[in-house]
């Protein structure tokens, strides 16, 4: 028996959908190599394996936080209760954090308390100071004089704890390589420094470092301080923004998701079919897309809340979490309709190019049938678009969800996210000494995390789209080129 | 020229009775004015007589689409909720608010302080990122063009959230010079618009600066700015006479739309520095569930954006003689 008992939200349930259907894309892309070359280049480019890496480690903390389970309760009579209160996995790894939580503000790596209280001394007379903080540097005797030394020690350690990590690694890449390649380690790792593999495995490498030494950082602090600092209510910051990822990751990719399917079949048919269908088509997006976003998200959200609320008593939305969820997947879907519609205009466009070429043609002449001509010909010959507008629109789509919830048509607020954390930050940038680390927090991690959405899509944009041409004409370029041109040559020959 | 803008206005004409139906649609069969009678008097806990008496006030106790028990064929269709709260937007008789105020009166007197936002925005926007884009275009392939691009990249990567509450923190609290929020009528306004303005400006320079270097090294890499090279004229005047000349047509492609819905403002800026505009109206309605002002608001802001879009396919006759409207 499990001791506990596992839960699955909506928004859990897209975010597995989604990664069986990446499973599946990427099963077929080992099997065709005129899929695989564009991704290939995807993987040759610097700044996008760079950002890859980047993007892993956070999709890693989201995944995480999407294996929610309700923990036992401690029952005497062998009957098993479980806690109606939904945790991840990612709160188990970090319960430390979550537990200790504090009074109220207090700031990164300190040991007191940022407002003071009134204390009262044993002797029974009252002062006016900042109380020492209940977890943060309780394991000081005298703060004052342990403080400094304490965290030089800590840091010491978590480097070289993120080191040691670091030279685990790159021995598994070059042992990898060596494998591969043949030659040993040492010719391994020397062909990795002076950048002569085929994949950017030094970039690679560089971006593990760096995140392994932050990691190592981080978490030799925070198993002593609050490394952030800590919130109005008390709870460390860390935790908040680490929390905030999955909403993040979730707004970028379901909300692209949802729709997809709509868009993609509205946009052939209509470039397809043209007529009526197109018409119709075009005036649906036309019209969708004449209201102006935010009004049209600020729109279907307040409707959305009302809809929710008075319908609490609904086993949907029986209980915080789950209404919360819910909210979430509405809102995506509806971020969702707004970005629908350019995607279904580009796809139109593109489907009424392809249909007058030969091998559509050929098909209709053989007397394919038109799904047959959609699913096997059309649609492989768009996905390009496709992609690029999933990889382009994550990154709006995270930076969107920080304004919607400081407008008020975001998340709900019982969820945590870049945007709820700005929002409730707000006016500490008005108190006096400022209270700087809650939004200099979400700042930091929405900044690496867009940063490195915008890097990979980049990448992915430029080796998926035809229309852009590599930019210089390197003579590795052109070798490579032609290598590829006598390898599918040799191949067709083969055949 | 004439019939070609009948035929567009008519179409306007459809999408904006679709921009109505679906925003009835959503306002009145997504929840019924019983559901947002008890959102806004609060909870489950409403008499029924309260959400009579709220429905009763609004104009929410008719029927929907078609009212039988009226008198006459023509109060019959006229005397619903469909006629009073959807159909007169098309005459632009917004009605009242759900908070009681006209809010035909409220946009008309709002719009000014949103236009005297946006529009210096704009403006300035413009200029400033069409000149970055072409300096980056004129060294293009050099560590200086490389460099502004990834500028570009990470300014674009930082939400616009961060750079109004730097600027205020930064502007307003620290330098002083200007106050950090407020609005003042007549002349005296500018104090209070220099930063909205500034901000507003310099967080679109990431996105934008790109997106126009892209424009102009596309145009770049087309046969008559060969030609002219081959002509022996000199950088400059290729960029400056043909490039930008010619790059004038995706640019407008974007700027033009943008140009009616400045009136509706930045819900942000306008939210952040108290800027009593169109932007901070919607919010509030929003925050307040003003249902009333937020349809007035959508429909008006399609009604913008589709002027926005006619006037662009008319810039384009003003900018490319091959362009004819038929």
């Amino acid at each position: 028996m499990l001791p506990f008992q596992p839960v699955l939200l909506v928004t859990d349930a897209l975010v597995f959908v989604l990664l069986a259907v990446t499973a599946v894309f990427a099963w077929q892309l080992r099997r065709h190599e005129h899929l695989r070359a564009p991704w290939r280049r995807v993987a040759r480019s610097r700044r996008g394996m760079g950002a890859a890496v980047v993007l892993a480690v956070f999709a890693v903390i989201g995944l995480l936080d999407c294996l929610h389970y309700n923990p036992a309760l401690p029952s005497q009579k062998g009957e098993r209760v479980f806690s109606t209160e939904t945790r991840s996995a990612l709160d188990a790894l970090l319960s430390k954090l979550r537990a200790e939580r504090e009074k109220t503000y207090s700031a990164p790596l300190a040991t007191h308390l940022f407002a003071k209280e009134t204390v009262e001394r044993p002797d029974g007379t009252q002062v006016r100071e900042f109380p020492r903080l209940r977890f943060g540097g309780r394991h000081l005797e005298d703060p004052a004089a342990d403080w400094a030394g304490d965290v030089t020690r800590r840091v010491l350690a978590g480097l070289l704890g993120g080191g040691l990590a670091w030279l685990v690694l790159v021995l598994a890449v070059c042992a990898a390589l060596a494998r591969h390649a043949g030659g040993g380690l040492r010719k391994a790792w020397q062909r990795v420094w002076a950048a002569e593999t085929d994949l950017p495995w030094d970039v690679v490498l560089a971006t593990m470092g760096a995140l392994c030494a932050l990691a190592g950082l981080t978490i030799a602090l925070a198993t002593g301080y609050h490394v952030l600092g800590t919130d109005k209510t008390g709870q460390d910051v860390l935790y908040l923004s680490l929390k905030s990822i999955r909403t993040g990751l979730i707004i970028g990719t379901l909300a692209t998701l949802i729709m997809l399917p709509l868009a993609v079949l509205a946009g052939i048919a209509a470039g397809y079919f043209r007529g009526w269908v197109d018409d119709l088509v075009q005036y649906l997006y036309t019209t969708l897309a004449s209201i102006p976003g935010v009004l049209l998200i600020a729109a279907f959200v307040v409707m959305m809340q009302v809809f929710i609320d008075t319908r609490s008593d609904w086993t949907l939305f029986d209980t915080v979490v789950k209404r919360a969820d819910w909210r979430l997947v509405i809102l995506c879907a509806i971020l969702g309709i707004t970005s629908w519609t350019s995607l279904a205009r580009l796809l139109r466009g593109e489907t009424l190019k392809l249909r007058e070429v030969e091998f559509i043609q050929a098909a209709h002449a053989f007397g394919v049938s038109d799904w047959t001509i959609i699913t096997r010909h059309l649609l492989p010959n768009v996905m390009h678009i496709v992609l690029i507008a999933v990889v382009m629109d994550f990154s709006g789509l995270v930076l969107a969800e920080a304004v919607l919830s400081y407008v008020g048509v975001g998340v709900d607020p019982a969820t945590n996210s870049f945007g709820t954390m700005i929002n409730g930050a707000r006016l500490e940038m008005g108190r006096e000494p400022v209270v700087w680390w809650s939004l200099a927090a979400a700042f930091f991690f929405m900044l690496v995390l867009v940063l490195a959405a915008n890097l990979f899509a980049d990448a992915v944009r430029d080796a998926l789209d035809p229309r852009i041409r590599p930019r210089r004409l390197t003579p590795a370029r052109v070798a490579a080129y032609l290598a590829q041109l006598a390898r599918s040559r040799g191949r067709g020959q083969a055949a | 020229m004439i019939a070609w803008l009948i035929r567009r206005l008519v179409y306007a004409g459809l999408i904006l009775i679709g921009v109505n139906l679906l925003t009835f649609a959503l306002f009145f069969f997504v929840n019924s004015p019983e559901d947002m009678a008890r959102a806004q008097l609060g909870g489950k806990r409403v008499t029924p007589e309260a959400v009579q008496k709220w429905k009763q006030e609004h104009g929410y106790d008719r029927p929907l689409l078609w009212n039988g028990a009226a008198e006459g064929l023509r109060a019959k269709a006229t005397d619903t909720i469909f006629f009073d709260k959807s159909v007169r937007l098309f005459a632009f008789q917004f009605g009242t608010s759900d908070q009681g105020r006209d809010i035909g009166f409220d946009i008309r007197t709002r719009m000014w302080a949103s236009l005297a936002i946006a529009l210096p925005v704009f403006l300035i926007g413009l200029a400033a990122y069409v000149t970055f884009a072409l300096l980056l275009a004129l060294f293009r392939a050099t560590a200086f063009d490389t460099a502004g691009v990834v500028v570009c990249v990470v300014l674009m990567s930082v939400s616009g959230l961060f750079y109004i509450i730097g600027g205020q923190y930064l502007v307003g609290k620290l330098l002083n010079l200007v106050p950090i929020s407020g609005y003042d009528g007549g002349l005296e306004a500018w104090r209070f618009l220099v930063l909205p303005v500034a901000i507003g400006v310099f967080a679109g320079i990431g996105s934008s600066t790109r997106w126009y270097r892209t424009i102009f090294l596309e145009e770049m890499n087309r046969d008559y700015v060969r030609t002219a090279r081959a002509k022996g004229l000199s950088e400059r005047r290729v960029l400056f006479r043909h490039v930008l000349q010619n790059a004038m047509i995706p640019i407008l492609t974007g700027v033009v739309v943008a140009i009616p819905l400045l009136f509706i403002g930045s819900l942000l800026t306008e939210a952040f520095f108290a800027i009593p505009g169109l932007g901070s109206y919607t919010i509030d309605a929003i925050q307040g569930q003003d249902f009333a002002a937020l349809r007035a608001i959508v429909f008006l802001g399609s009604v913008l954006y589709i002027a926005g879009l006619i006037l662009t396919d008319l810039s384009y006759t003003w900018v490319d003689p091959r362009v004819r409207l038929t």
